[in-house]
């Protein structure tokens, strides 16, 4: 089954030191190439920090952008994971070898196979 | 209307799926409707449990399982009972979800599954004690919100109805309804696995499965409001469940621990409570009320989970509750022994209750001056803010210790937090004796 691991954590706004990052990343490293290993991976990406988004809505025909998301939320979405799994078990124990399950939170959410 | 289960030992009373010609009357003084109610409730959850294993569908199964109830009351009062029910209704409602998949033209997708079940069912029927643990795990897996687990496992192994749980639980039929259907939903589009967990998951995962069943006990023995024999229902479930876990998975010393523990709680339940419906505490209660042969099949369990030297929370509080109940053969209790198994309940789940109920062991078992200064030192915690046992147990403290003003000022605290009137009632009774005797001096 496929599922969309989505990595929520807070955002230290350039708070972070370059060794800190570089480890950080270095830890995501090592839970990528485990991901890999077992034939899971179908894609996973880092999103640009909150203060980059622009939401979009559609009402009456006319497109209305504006800055950000409306909720300021402690926690954003910072990136995230597709990943091809038995089922929720190893999907849920996939999500707590996510580094930043450590510091913030995974949303484990079963992809909605349409069709087939 | 009574359930009178037995030990739901499968190694004994399997469902042997070949045998199922009827005999020719049913049991002598029985009407066959009480029959029927009975047979359908003792093999509900075997059943279904079978049928999910099969199919892999809840509604699925429920529905063709009722159906097959329905063929029941329909059949068994000309036919007679069949000398194995649940194989009857098995076999019945497994016709039915294939006549259903048919006419939903899914038949196809699921056939290769149903041979593979067939095949272990010849080859035995172990198949069917491995469905219901596996339906156990499933129904109490940590992904489910855990009020649905607990619906969930009444509703598929408990056999009991929606309406049933609902009244037990004091919340409305729909509500109730709607949280059985989106657990189902969720453990069919989530991808919670239909299996006992593997080695290295099992340990959490029986403890969600322990706790479960410990809630649902709990829920028809302390509950004070709702229906009573609602309530009985639930004991009996939870205790019928706790076998029923045993059975499948007898080398799990904490399995076996809890079994004991709801059996030695549950043979208390005549004298737990007085004429009015008052708790009684522990020490007041009239032993000769004591279940004695729930509570020495309670010890046997005991002992049977410690022999296997790897001790967990719930055989130490079975442990305790053992040590009481030999107080009621020999009529004094070994407040020592009871202050070293709670020790070792700390060590392995601590907890500000747990230090609170020690606290009162050593009361007993060294007097209420060794016990003040454990007390003080959970309240300057804070962890138990407001909680009244804390209160009652320090004003008694100071009453055995003859301080009468500060004993009457701990009960106006206690009486502050009461929330019952009869509990008001009798914490006053006691302020009023403290006043007097402190006038007195």
């Amino acid at each position: 089954m496929r599922y969309l691991l989505l990595i929520y954590t807070p955002e230290e706004e350039g708070t972070q030191s370059p060794e800190r990052q570089a480890e950080v990343n270095e830890l995501y490293n090592t839970f990528t190439r485990e991901v890999r290993s077992r034939n899971a991976m179908e894609g996973g990406e880092a999103l640009q920090p909150i203060a980059t988004a622009t939401t979009v809505r559609v009402r009456d025909g006319k497109t209305l952008v504006t800055d950000g998301p409306y909720a300021e939320t402690k926690e954003a979405l910072g990136g995230f994971y597709l990943l091809n799994v038995s089922d929720l078990d190893e999907a849920l124990e996939l999500a707590a070898m996510i580094p930043g399950a450590q510091w913030g939170a995974i949303e484990v959410r079963p992809i909605w196979e349409l069709g087939g | 209307m009574g359930r009178h289960r037995g030990p739901a030992d499968l190694g004994a009373r399997r469902l042997s799926l070949g045998s199922d010609e009827p005999s020719p009357a049913p049991e002598p003084g029985s009407t066959p409707g009480g029959a029927i109610e009975h047979a359908f409730r003792q093999e509900y959850g075997r059943v279904l449990a079978g049928l999910i294993g099969q199919f892999r569908d809840f509604d699925l199964a429920e529905e063709a399982l009722q159906e097959a109830y329905v063929m029941a009351l329909e059949h068994w009062p000309t036919d007679g009972v069949p000398s194995n029910p649940g194989a009857w209704l098995a076999t019945t409602a497994r016709r039915k979800a294939i006549d259903r998949l048919r006419r939903a033209r899914r038949y196809v997708e699921v056939q290769a599954e149903l041979a593979r079940e067939v095949d272990g069912e010849e080859a035995g029927t172990t198949v069917f004690a491995d469905d219901r643990l596996r339906l156990i795990f499933t129904c109490c897996h940590p992904a489910l919100a855990p009020e649905a687990r607990i619906a969930l496992t009444l509703r598929t192994l408990g056999g009991l109805t929606t309406p049933e749980i609902a009244r037990a639980f004091l919340v409305p039929e729909v509500t109730l309804a709607q949280r059985l259907v989106r657990a189902k939903r969720k453990i069919r589009d989530a991808g919670i696995p239909y299996r006992v967990p593997p080695d290295h998951l099992l340990p959490e995962r029986l403890d969600a499965v322990l706790r479960v069943i410990y809630l649902v006990f709990n829920e028809g023995y302390v509950a004070s409001g709702g229906d009573t024999l609602i309530r009985l229902e639930l004991c009996a479930d939870a205790i019928r469940l706790a076998r029923d876990l045993v059975a499948l998975m007898p080398d799990e010393p904490e399995a076996i621990g809890l079994l004991a523990l709801l059996l030695l709680q549950d043979s208390r339940r005549a004298a737990r409570l007085d004429a009015e419906g008052h708790v009684v505490l522990l020490e007041d209660q009239d032993r000769s009320r004591w279940d004695a042969a729930e509570m020495s099949e309670g010890r046997g369990f005991v002992e049977r989970a410690l022999r296997m030297r790897r001790p967990g929370p719930y055989q130490l509080q079975a442990a305790i509750a053992a040590v009481h109940a030999d107080a009621a053969r020999s009529g004094r209790t070994d407040w020592a022994q009871i202050v070293e198994l709670y020790d070792e309940l700390l060590r392995h789940d601590p907890s500000p209750v747990v230090e609170l109920n020690r606290a009162a062991a050593v009361s007993k078992a060294e007097g209420p001056e060794a016990a003040l200064p454990l007390l003080d030192g959970l309240i300057a915690s804070g962890a138990l803010a407001g909680y009244l046992p804390l209160a009652v147990t320090r004003a008694d403290l100071l009453r055995r210790l003859e301080r009468f003003g500060e004993a009457a000022d701990a009960y106006r605290e206690a009486i502050d937090l009461a929330p019952t009137p009869a509990e008001r009632e009798f914490l006053g009774r006691r302020l009023d004796e403290m006043v007097a005797r402190s006038a007195a001096r």
